[in-house]
């Protein structure tokens, strides 16, 4: 699958698990729908973040650390907005974005070369 | 008293018994072995100055002409020529010496049989150098110029792990296509002299069947090839000895997977048509093996499937487990 495809899709996926986890925390759960619309909005950011930078560096190592800075810089302005809950949110941020930057770089596929006749 | 050193005679007499090539741009250095029809020699091109492989047959010709043994030559130095693969021995040139002795010209290739690899492999004392992909791999870089040769339309029908040579960078070159048969083409008296030649020591006596002459080895030629149905034969004949090759790599290492053990066992199936239809596809299937990927040779239950699943994705499944453990204790500690 396509590098930046792929990553989308992951980052949709789990920042909208991650947004869910919300249930979990009964002073929330009114807003659940907000915040996982919102959490998946921020997880299909970093897949396109992610998912670009995987295409241009062809590298696990970087990859991964470019994911999980993604993933960190995005989870600190959602969390600076609610002025709060640093952590609970950075840290699976952070982990959300070092698993898409491995995914990505681990099994999306390179494009394909462009036929110099064309 | 006597004038020359018994080193010195012994040079002497080895040189008199090499092929007077006077009149070629060769100069011949060793004999290095035998192959199907005739001596091989390193020898020296002077024009090029590169080492090469000289193919000389034993005696001049007596026939010299249809059957003969010097147009068998000749033809395995054509079919050569028309297989130009990295896995298959170049030819350079091809001439007659002044003695009639037909004899081509070919890369010398520096490295070990296939079998004593393999031995090297197998020793006590051999380093991890004998991985099992590490055999698989070079099992694939056959099948890829067994694949090549069927594509176009040759059959080896002598495959054997002394009819392949390993060079120092793991680069296989498959020789020795003394007794090739171009696939479509009827038998001929070719085939009914093949197993004659005298470079084929280890072949099996050319016994005549009701339909041919058996032309092969015995423990690597198909089922087929040994009851001398040569009109028959087709790729799957060489599938069978890439199975019994296969086998024979894996000879020193335990324990063999199944899926691996399986390839073989399709590949060396005693009907034709329970055989793989390709070498390409035998060299498939290794490479699924070796990618983690399912074989079509060993069907799995859901069980085998979702082990094998698992490792291959085992790091992403490890990263996964990791937030979600760390969800969890999250939701913990905000509940406390």
């Amino acid at each position: 699958m396509n590098k930046i495809l792929l990553g989308v899709i992951l980052g949709g996926i789990l920042g909208a698990l991650d947004g869910l986890t919300a249930w979990f925390t009964p002073e929330v759960r009114t807003m659940l729908l907000r915040i996982v619309i919102g959490s998946m909005m921020k997880g299909l950011i970093a897949g396109v973040l992610i998912g670009v930078f995987a295409r241009k560096v062809n590298s696990l190592a970087l990859g991964i650390v470019f994911g999980l800075g993604v993933g960190l810089v995005l989870a600190f302005l959602v969390a600076y907005l609610q002025h709060g809950y640093y952590f609970e949110i950075m840290l699976p941020g952070g982990l959300v974005g070092l698993i898409v930057g491995y995914a990505t770089q681990k099994y999306g596929s390179a494009p394909r070369p462009v036929d110099a006749r064309a | 008293m006597s004038w020359l050193s018994d080193e010195a005679i012994s040079r002497l007499k080895e040189a008199s018994s090499l092929p007077d090539v006077s009149g070629t741009r060769y100069r011949l250095i060793e004999r290095v072995g035998s192959g199907g029809m005739g001596a091989v020699y390193l020898a020296e091109d002077s024009v090029l100055e590169r080492r090469v492989a000289l193919k000389i047959l034993d005696v001049p010709d007596m026939l010299n002409g249809a059957g003969g043994v010097s147009e068998r030559l000749v033809r395995e130095a054509k079919i050569l020529a028309q297989l130009e693969h990295p896995g298959i021995v170049p030819v350079h040139d091809a001439g007659t010496l002044a003695d009639g002795r037909v004899f081509y010209a070919m890369k010398f290739v520096e490295g070990k049989q296939l079998d004593q690899l393999v031995k090297d492999m197998n020793h006590p004392s051999a380093s991890g150098a004998d991985l099992l992909p590490d055999r698989l791999r070079i099992f694939q870089r056959i099948c890829d110029a067994v694949g090549f040769a069927h594509a176009r339309g040759v059959l080896h029908r002598d495959l054997k792990p002394e009819n392949i040579m390993v060079g120092p960078f793991s680069e296989v070159l498959v020789m020795d296509w003394g007794v090739a048969k171009i696939l479509g083409s009827t038998p001929d008296e070719f085939d009914a002299e093949a197993g004659q030649s005298p470079g084929h020591a280890r072949t099996v006596s050319p016994a005549r069947t009701a339909h041919g002459t058996v032309i092969g080895t015995v423990g690597y030629m198909s089922p087929e090839q040994a009851r001398g149905e040569v009109e028959n034969l087709d790729a799957r004949a060489d599938i069978f000895s890439l199975g019994a090759i296969l086998t024979f790599l894996l000879g020193g290492s335990e324990p063999v997977p199944r899926e691996v053990a399986a390839i073989a066992q399709k590949a060396m199936a005693p009907q034709a048509r329970g055989r793989y239809s390709s070498a390409s596809d035998v060299a498939l299937d290794v490479a699924r093996y070796l990618d983690g990927l399912p074989v079509s040779a060993y069907p799995e239950n859901v069980f085998r499937k979702g082990v094998r699943w698992a490792s291959r994705y085992r790091v992403a499944i490890v990263l996964v487990l990791t937030y979600l453990v760390v969800r969890a204790l999250l939701i913990l500690f905000s509940q406390h």
